[in-house]
């Protein structure tokens, strides 16, 4: 404190770090990024536990017996389904009812804003079929979600058919706390919404769903099954939900745990836990790993059916088989015990998750990193805004205008788009999007025009302080939510809003000013996603997959109420484009 | 002899009547005398039953007809002929009875009776003392707290209203306890307070856990069963704790109250190990004043203690379709208690008057049937108390095994579910749905909603709507709540239009607790109990058109007074509400940061701001002061 309340000492401070802002701000910059990157390094991690107590040692005993007969019901599914070509209503309600389970269905419908060619769907309806397995004397008061997806073609059949087998299993078991709801949605996470909405009674989207009739009070934890073969080399789980949300660390463990007990082999982001960590292929693959929790948790959206759930604070999980070339092999059995001994963990729950971590990344199924290793990495960043704050009013509201015309633009204008130019509705809205984004690069030229007057000095600080406060806020606010989103953001921008003033030279800082926009960012971030999943692309499919993208997310938020699009649209861009102004400043 | 037992069918009818008046209506207490005249205007039903007692007497028969003509819902079967034994010594009687009912969905339910009889007075001046059947632990509780009737129950599990048609008694999940208290109790708070504590001892539950927070005092939903004209609310306390988990420790003293306790008789059956391994567990007792006669000139208290209880096809079962004394209670029947002047097992068979549905082993001739819950019920019955009962093998094993599957959902004329709409912590809304599923009438229901003060209601968002329209409530009584004191209390009363949803929905406010108000696991969730819906509900037989079929004629073109409505509560499940809870384990962190942040934040900051700065004179270097020192030696003023 002394260092403060000496004028001489302060004033020299003050001059230290004005002296050598460049300096540190760079090495904040590296310091920031070479901490993200240790964060992978597995003796800087910490080894995942089960917190809860409830749940706390692996010791039911697994006795489910009936895979083959699952998988077996998994063919009659798929017959029926094929016969109906969609969702074999009739048959799911009277197998579920021969099982003793209190059956009900959702009927459902929903126009996409615009035709979503991925899936190729615009008008959607569909039918949800659940059971109720209600437990014995407790008054529905708790209840837990075992869903799988009816997806058209070949997939999936087994997850239905393990569902009802389980399902019949649980059905002659007496020790059920919590009642369990075993639920078919159709249209994956559309069907899913709808369900959920019904379930909780509100509406957010927009989506035409008919009342549900049973219900089995509030629902403790979910988990969706993909499986698509009868037999699988490994079990993957999904955590990543909808707006980065994750579900509480405990059900992670959970799997891991019960993975372990019975042998089975797991993973996360579909990579297998190495142990050689101080090998630097066993680094790269750890950072690989979190590298890739990391963009999907950037990215937004529910990367399964249970990342919906996460908004209805219903802690969830998918969990995917995957079949490889390996020779060891699980059969249905196995996973049928696996998922009896976590719903009966989960039966054992008194209160609902909440001992563990909500906020994580996973290098690692057995290693995670915790808030409080991985907030210090963007402080670093972020930290850089701070001096900037020492240097100037303006075009905010324009660059704001911008942003609000590139949020609602793409949906408008894409009749009047396919009308006048031969693309399709899903390509209008895609490239409409972009037009609008690089119509805002014009920008500096027309707020000038707007504004009386030579801007001054003064005029391009006061623009930039303003615009580096709203940066910091925005990068704040976003790693809190969102890390993973608010961590990439900053890599970006943050060097962006650290470098641009009027007086560098204009054509290379544009250049990189360009590079560093979002929609860049966005570009990169699929390159660099595909090379993560060992699937590199080239430079046109890559385009394509970006402009796909851009249509996903836009359908994302429109259909689940995900935040990625608004924000970089309202919030991001605009920002982004305070700082294209302060290099035009005239 | 002859006549004399030919009238006893005349008072039994009267007494079945009577008990079906008080409890339908459940509000007046006088006799009406229209009433009468149908009881006295029917010597076919008296001759019909003369016949039964004959056949009795006289042998094994093909089919032979007990004489309870018409049965009550809540206060059935009590209409055995012992009862009216009209020589009153010994003044008190016992009845045991099990009725079995073998449900739609291939579960079984099983429903205990106990009744004890006392012609007493405990409100009288001088003491009772002298207690033979009664048990002493409730009259003396009776007689000290001024009690005239009092409803407790204990539940584990849900009546699935849609899967099992109504119970025969209704009781919502947890505990349940209901007082009308003398008009004598000047302060009815104070004794109800020590009563919950009293019954908090006997039937060793968590009953002291009532308090002003969780009582209310209905206006119209809960009236008295028993004789008595006082139906001012003030004398009435209504609790829930839809928390209670009931076990081993409350089925103990429930059957210690028993005359025969567990060691004969029907109560043989109850083993905690297979009556807790069921779907459905609730026990009750209910003590009430009853009329001795038809003129209402003396009355008795009554003691009745029922046990339901619901073993479920798959997990008890095993899946087979098969039944019987011993699978279900891992005991048979060798005698009936010795105490009671009635005993009797009753399977209900009106679904399987040929033996399509399920068979019923060892047979019996004894038939018997009776009115509940406004459907003609037809019984096979078992009385104990003949040797010929348990057959060579001297126990009874009774069996029924199904033929046909099982069928889908009921639609039962009322019934309503509950949940919570919205998500996050921050509001939300409850919703009731009330179904009627008579296909034209409309009937009237009274909604009981008991609301804790932490979820504060808008009362003004309160919806009602059938059919897509306004359903504007007749009647409406809402105390609110007062934060720690007492909770919402919400009475409405609302029609029901035919083949409809009633939807009431109302919105409401997570309070923020004090932190010791939080409970031990404030993460499970909060629970509100139960709503109550007691209601007239159109009779079944009415309904039916095909009503000719076995009646004459004559008697089927307007449906006749008993049948027209019956009396119907149901209960909606509990809810389990999150209330915004603080992390518990942080306030070691906002020790430690609270801590660190005054010892460095504030005393720098304090240092920072209460220093007084001044620039220091440097301090003159070595050569100056030597000179200085010089210059004072030398009397010059220093440099």
């Amino acid at each position: 404190m002394g260092l403060l309340s000496d004028p001489n000492r302060r004033r020299a401070l003050i001059n230290l770090l004005t002296r050598l802002n460049a300096p540190i701000c760079v090495v904040c910059y590296m310091a920031g990024v070479a901490w993200f990157m240790g964060l992978a390094f597995e003796p800087f991690t910490l080894r995942t536990y089960m917190s809860e107590n409830a749940m706390g040692s692996t010791m039911v005993e697994e006795r489910f017996p009936s895979g083959e007969r699952a998988v077996a019901t998994g063919r009659e599914f798929a017959a029926h389904k094929k016969k109906v070509s969609g969702m074999p209503v009739e048959w799911l309600v009277k197998t579920m009812q021969a099982r003793g389970l209190e059956v009900y269905t959702q009927r459902f419908s929903r126009t996409l804003p615009f035709p979503d060619e991925n899936k190729e769907r615009y008008m959607v309806k569909g039918t949800n079929v659940y059971g109720i397995l209600r437990a014995p004397r407790a008054p529905r008061t708790e209840a837990l979600v075992l869903s799988a997806p009816c997806t058209p073609g070949d997939n999936n059949n087994q997850a239905v058919g393990l569902l009802l087998g389980l399902a019949q299993y649980f059905r002659n078991q007496i020790y059920w706390a919590k009642d369990i709801i075993f639920l078919v949605n159709d249209h994956d996470l559309i069907g899913m919404q709808a369900w959920l909405e019904g379930y909780h009674h509100t509406n957010t989207t927009g989506m035409d769903w008919s009342p549900l009739q049973g219900r089995g009070g509030s629902i403790q934890a979910a988990l969706s099954l993909e499986l698509s073969s009868d037999v699988v080399t490994s079990m993957d789980l999904v955590l990543e939900g909808l707006n980065g949300q994750l579900p509480n660390l405990d059900l992670a463990n959970l799997f891991y745990a019960f993975c372990q007990k019975i042998g089975v082999l797991c993973t996360i982001q579909g990579k297998l836990q190495r142990n050689d960590w101080d090998s630097v292929s066993g680094y790269s693959h750890a950072v690989q790993t979190m590298m890739l929790m990391v963009m999907k948790q950037a990215s937004g959206r529910p990367w399964g059916d249970h990342g919906l759930f996460l908004r209805y604070h219903i802690e969830a999980a998918t969990i995917k088989g995957i079949n490889s070339f390996r020779q060891y092999k699980t059969d249905a059995t196995t996973i049928g015990r696996l998922l009896e001994g976590m719903y009966r963990k989960l039966n054992n729950l008194l209160e609902r998750l909440h001992q563990s971590y909500f906020f994580y990344l996973m290098p690692s199924l057995s290693h995670f990193v915790s808030i409080g290793y991985y907030m210090p990495a963007f402080g670093l960043l972020a930290v850089i805004l701070l001096p900037g704050v020492l240097s100037v009013l303006t075009p905010l509201v324009i660059s704001h205008l911008t942003g609000a015309a590139l949020y609602m633009l793409p949906i408008r204008f894409q009749e009047m788009a396919v009308e006048h130019f031969p693309v399709s509705e899903t390509e209008a809205v895609v490239l409409t999007a972009i037009a609008v984004y690089t119509a805002g690069l014009a920008l500096p030229h027309n707020t000038h025009r707007l504004l009386s007057g030579e801007g001054t000095e003064q005029g391009w600080r006061v623009l930039k302080l303003v615009a580096l406060l709203y940066l910091a806020v925005l990068l704040g606010c976003t790693a809190l939510i969102n890390f993973s989103l608010g961590f990439i953001l900053a890599l970006t921008l943050v060097p962006a809003a650290a470098f641009v003033t009027p007086h560098v030279p204009k054509v290379l800082s544009a250049f990189v000013l360009v590079i560093l926009s979002p929609a860049c960012t966005l570009l990169f971030s699929v390159f660099f996603f595909q090379e993560l999943q060992e699937m590199p692309v080239s430079f046109l499919d890559g385009w394509l997959l970006y402009l796909s993208v851009i249509s996903q997310g836009i359908l994302d938020h429109f259909l689940y109420g995900s935040l990625v699009y608004p924000l970089i649209a309202l919030l991001v861009y605009p920002c982004w484009l305070l700082f294209w102004n302060i290099l035009f400043w005239k | 002899m002859a006549a004399h037992r030919c009238c006893f069918p005349v008072w039994l009818f009267i007494l079945c009547s009577f008990s079906l008046f008080i409890i339908a209506g459940s509000q007046e207490t006088t006799v009406a005398p229209e009433q009468h005249a149908s009881v006295l205007d029917n010597p076919q039903t008296a001759a019909e039953t003369a016949e039964q007692t004959a056949g009795e007497s006289g042998g094994v028969e093909e089919r032979r007809w007990e004489g309870t003509e018409v049965r009550d819902a809540a206060a059935q079967k009590q209409a055995e002929p012992a009862v009216l034994q009209p020589t009153p010594q010994p003044k008190d009687d016992f009845q045991e009875e099990l009725v079995v009912r073998p449900l739609h969905s291939g579960d079984i339910y099983a429903s205990f009776q106990f009744r004890t009889l006392w012609e007493t007075d405990f409100m009288r001046g001088n003491k009772v003392s002298h207690y033979r059947l009664f048990p002493k632990s409730l009259g003396q509780v009776i007689s000290k707290f001024s009690v005239r009737e009092l409803h407790i129950s204990f539940t584990q599990g849900y009546w699935r209203t849609m899967q099992w048609g109504q119970p025969y008694l209704p009781s919502p999940p947890g505990a349940e306890l209901w007082v009308w208290f003398q008009d004598s109790v000047t302060d009815v708070d104070a004794t109800w307070k020590e009563l919950t504590n009293v019954l908090s001892g006997i039937f060793c539950a968590s009953l002291n856990f009532i308090d002003s927070t969780n009582t209310v005092q209905p206006s119209a939903s809960f009236k008295p069963l028993g004789i008595g004209n006082v139906t001012d609310h003030r004398f009435l306390r209504y609790a829930t704790l839809p928390r209670e988990i009931v076990c081993t420790e409350n089925l103990t003293p429930w059957k210690k109250l028993l005359p025969c306790g567990s060691k004969a008789g029907l109560a043989v059956l109850l083993k905690s190990e297979k009556l807790f391994h069921s779907s459905f567990h609730s026990q009750a007792v209910h003590i009430r004043p009853v009329c001795q006669d038809w003129q209402c000139k003396t009355t008795s208290w009554e003691l009745r203690q029922t046990l339901n209880v619901v073993f479920d096809l798959h997990n008890s079962g095993q899946g087979k379709r098969e039944w019987s004394l011993f699978k279900m209670f891992s005991r048979t029947l060798t005698e009936a208690c010795p105490l009671a002047s009635s005993s009797k097992i009753y399977i209900d068979i009106t679904d399987n008057p040929e033996g399509e549905q399920f068979e019923l082993s060892p047979a019996t001739s004894l038939l018997s049937q009776a009115m509940v819950l406004g459907d003609r019920r037809t019984f096979s019955v078992y009385d104990l108390t003949q040797q010929d009962t348990f057959g060579s093998v001297r126990s009874l094993n009774l069996l029924i095994r199904w033929k046909s599957t099982e069928g889908d959902m009921l639609r039962p004329l009322l019934h309503a579910e509950r949940y919570v709409a919205g998500y996050g912590l921050q509001t939300g809304e409850i919703h009731t749905l009330m179904y009627n599923h008579h296909p034209y009438r409309s009937f009237p229901v009274l909604l009981l909603d008991s609301v804790p003060w932490y979820l504060r209601l808008y009362i003004h968002t309160l919806t009602v709507t059938s059919k897509g329209k306004d359903n504007k409530p007749s009647y409406i009584h809402y105390q609110p709540s007062k934060d720690r004191v007492r909770p919402h209390l919400l009475e409405m009363l609302v029609q029901l239009p035919p083949n409809s949803v009633t939807e009431v929905t109302v919105q409401f406010e997570r309070a923020l607790l004090k932190w010791t108000e939080y409970t031990p696991d404030p993460n499970h969730g909060f629970y509100v109990g139960s709503s109550v819906i007691s209601s007239l509900v159109p009779s079944t037989v009415a309904m039916d058109t095909n009503s000719t079929r076995e009646r004459p004629l004559f008697s089927s073109f307007f449906p006749c007074k008993e049948e027209s409505s019956y009396f119907v509560r149901v209960y909606t499940e509990p809810l389990l509400v999150n209330l915004p809870t603080p992390d518990f384990s942080m306030p070691y962190n906002v020790i430690c940061l609270t801590c660190t942040v005054v010892a460095v934040g504030y005393g720098s900051l304090y240092n920072l701001l209460t220093r007084s700065f001044q620039i220091e004179e440097p301090s003159p270097g070595l050569a100056k002061r030597i000179a200085n020192v010089i210059r004072k030696m030398r009397g010059v003023p220093p440099l």
